[in-house]
């Protein structure tokens, strides 16, 4: 929801970034306010997975140029943990398998390093198993996944799932799911919308990262962004991602163009 | 009565034809081989006193037409054993620890324990009272009548007798840790093998031997255990070499069950050489959990040798080492009927300038049609400096089989750690996470709560 004047989360100013010597964001521009859901759509190879990966401080890309502040703080001197309990959070589109790490312990852990951040006191396992059966419930996950290893053997669905109960568990400022609708059929991507619906709020934002229109007719965005060539090329209501889904991206980039060449 | 030795197990190199191969003249090996065989027999039951001097007789002719190995050896081509070589070790004087040195490594679980103290039998530190019926759990020497007459069928009557190392505790065999479960016995509680070895100024060789008998339809969980009797935490070296030179042999009878852990935690400066020899008959399962940590330079040989179709092996490998240590696996498993199961992992973590070897043969001749086998090694490195040297080697002439075979090796996963460092983990933590659930993968397949929970403090510790 847009809220009039309310808090600034998220502050992009004219962002570049490398990866292995390649420039992929070319002076990205975006303000993210608390209550907002934005959508930043665009063709494959535009930069979008870079930008959220830039965001959480993956460490294989570098940021070249331009400021990122995230309430207030310089997040680019952050290190990955320090952005996570800060109150990013990131979905990955490939959620990471890890043998040997039960999901119920990584979760558990997790939640306590963010609140030995806070300087509260780590909560004990029972205490967490009553947590996390409540968190379970947005998401409609069956319990015996807790017991299994981190992601592993789950299907895409549960993954994409497993990364929205640990939103729900973190309760982050900012949240930004990349490709969360991909691979999924159309009763998992029910349940994870309906998750990330329930997880919003008038305090936080999302960013939602996606290919398709498909997603936005479950969770609505307040603002729509069109990404190409490493910056975002025009931006506009939830309509503009209908128009997208009608006439492809090529006119985007063809406005631009022709704006580029006018200059 | 008189005990038949079976010719086919230690052969006398002369019934080979071999008379002509001159004795080699290790001067080394002939040192030790002295000291081994000066070690006194303590047992007076003819029949067992002439079972041993026949094998150790046998194996004394063997151990003189050998040397000690060299990387020339194939089988020894990663691991350099002249650091041994420099070292003069002695058979030890009899050697009594207090009650209290033994309670570090007491499992709750397993009550019923045998205790040697440098390769020799100390019954203050045993306990094997009150064994359930059908199970015996005793030193050679007090082994029940029922029992003399058949301990020649399985006593050094194991393949690969004649490997130099097994040779040389053959030709010093005074006694054995023997486990013997009667037919159709469940044993419910694991046994307890301990080996302590202690430290001094004078290195000494021990040699410990254990017999391990499952009969037809019998269950049974074993703990074997090498320890040293020293202060503080065994890793940090102490400048006080010792020599472990083991063989256990095993027999998994029809349709029996044997759950095996082997948990070496020689201290720093020892020397480790090992031999696991399993024997699997028809429809038996066996499970090796082989768990490596302590010594300067170890090495453990487990051979599986199938006696009988259906059956089912699982070969489960944790070696974790760091600073200079050597740690070698060589296993191998030798099919040889129809529709065995077999499965190995493998694991080894290796940390700055150690070295770890692993050899995994699996040998699928054309009589083990159906055989299903699978073989992985995973290894982690967690230095510039450290070193793996891994070699599958599955030898498939069948042509009705499904196997299976991989070897990884590398460095903690980035992408890994950076997923849990993006959910709120310091990159420490996150690093020592992944190693536990690396480690978790084979210690949480240890049946003893109590050891699982030590092994996985000792990994946490030896990794951070």
């Amino acid at each position: 929801m847009i809220i009039e004047n309310s808090e600034v989360i998220l502050s992009v100013r004219n962002l570049t970034a490398d990866v292995d010597g390649n420039q992929i964001l070319k002076g990205l521009n975006l303000e993210v306010k608390a209550g907002e859901i934005h959508a930043i759509m665009g063709p494959n190879g535009s930069g979008k997975s870079t930008f959220s990966k830039v965001l959480a401080g993956h460490p294989a890309y570098e940021v070249t140029g331009g400021e990122v502040i995230f309430q207030g703080q310089n997040l680019l001197e952050m290190e990955p943990e320090e952005r996570a309990i800060a109150g990013i959070f990131l979905a990955f589109q490939y959620p990471i398998e890890i043998p040997g790490v039960s999901n119920l312990d990584f979760l558990r852990v997790a939640y306590n390093s963010r609140r030995k951040s806070q300087g509260l006191e780590e909560i004990d396992t029972f205490d967490f198993e009553d947590l996390i059966q409540e968190k379970l419930e947005i998401v409609k996950m069956n319990p015996s996944f807790l017991e299994r290893s981190l992601n592993e053997g789950f299907s895409g669905g549960e993954k994409k799932r497993n990364e929205i109960l640990q939103m729900a568990l973190l309760e982050p400022k900012l949240g930004i799911l990349d490709e969360t609708d991909s691979g999924l059929d159309i009763d998992a991507l029910k349940i994870v919308a309906d998750g990330v619906n329930q997880l919003t709020s008038p305090e936080n934002a999302t960013i939602l990262i996606t290919h398709y229109q498909r997603l936005l007719n479950y969770i609505e965005p307040d603002f729509v962004h069109v990404m190409a060539e490493g910056r975002i090329l025009t931006s506009g209501s939830k309509e503009l991602a209908l128009e997208l889904e009608e006439r492809g991206y090529d006119w985007v980039l063809e406005q631009e163009a022709t704006e580029v060449a006018a200059r | 009565m008189t005990i038949q030795v079976s010719a086919s197990t230690i052969p006398n190199p002369e019934e080979l034809g071999l008379t002509a191969v001159p004795d080699r003249k290790d001067a080394y090996l002939t040192g030790l081989l002295t000291q081994c065989q000066a070690q006194d027999l303590q047992i007076i039951d003819p029949e067992i006193v002439a079972l041993l001097s026949d094998v150790r007789d046998r194996a004394s002719l063997w151990v003189n037409k050998l040397t000690i190995p060299t990387k020339r050896d194939e089988e020894w081509r990663f691991t350099d054993l002249s650091p041994l070589l420099q070292v003069n070790f002695q058979t030890p004087d009899k050697f009594d620890l207090p009650q209290s040195a033994v309670a570090a490594f007491i499992l709750p679980e397993a009550p019923i324990r045998l205790v040697y103290v440098n390769g020799v039998y100390a019954p203050q530190l045993s306990a094997v009272a009150d064994l359930p019926e059908g199970l015996v759990v005793s030193n050679l020497a007090g082994l029940p009548v029922t029992h003399r007459t058949k301990v020649g069928k399985y006593l050094a009557q194991q393949q690969g007798a004649t490997e130099v190392f097994t040779a040389l505790n053959t030709a010093g065999l005074t006694d054995a840790a023997v486990v013997w479960v009667s037919k159709n016995t469940v044993v419910e509680t694991p046994i307890h093998l301990l080996f302590i070895s202690t430290t001094g100024e004078v290195p000494v060789i021990s040699q410990p031997r254990s017999l391990v008998v499952a009969e037809a339809g019998s269950k049974l969980s074993l703990i074997e255990h090498y320890v040293a009797n020293v202060e503080g935490c065994p890793d940090i070296p102490v400048n006080h070499p010792y020599f472990t030179n083991q063989v256990t042999e095993i027999w998994v009878e029809e349709n029996a069950q044997v759950n095996h852990t082997r948990n070496q935690r020689e201290a720093g400066e020892a020397f480790h050489i090992g031999k696991s020899a399993i024997a699997q008959a028809r429809n038996s399962r066996y499970t090796c959990n082989a768990i490596s940590l302590g010594a300067k330079l170890s090495r453990h040989t487990l051979e599986v040798f199938q006696t009988g179709e259906g059956t089912e092996t699982t070969l489960n490998g944790l070696t974790i080492i760091g600073g200079e240590q050597l740690a070698d696996t060589h296993s191998a498993i030798a099919l040889n009927h129809p529709n065995g199961i077999t499965n190995q992992l493998h694991k080894c973590i290796v940390d700055d300038r150690a070295h770890a070897v692993f050899n995994g043969k699996v040998f699928v001749p054309q009589a083990a049609q159906l055989t299903n086998a699978g073989q992985l090694n995973r290894n982690l490195l967690l230095s510039p400096k450290a070193r793996v040297d891994t070699k599958p080697q599955l030898e498939i002439t069948a042509d009705n089989v499904k196997c299976s075979h991989g070897a990884t090796v590398s460095q903690l996963d980035a992408e890994e750690v950076f997923y849990l460092q993006s959910r709120g983990l310091n990159e420490a933590d996150a690093r020592n996470l992944l190693i536990e659930a690396f480690v978790a993968e084979i210690v949480n397949r240890i049946p003893v709560a109590s050891l699982r929970q030590r092994l996985a403090r000792c990994a946490a510790c030896r990794t951070s």
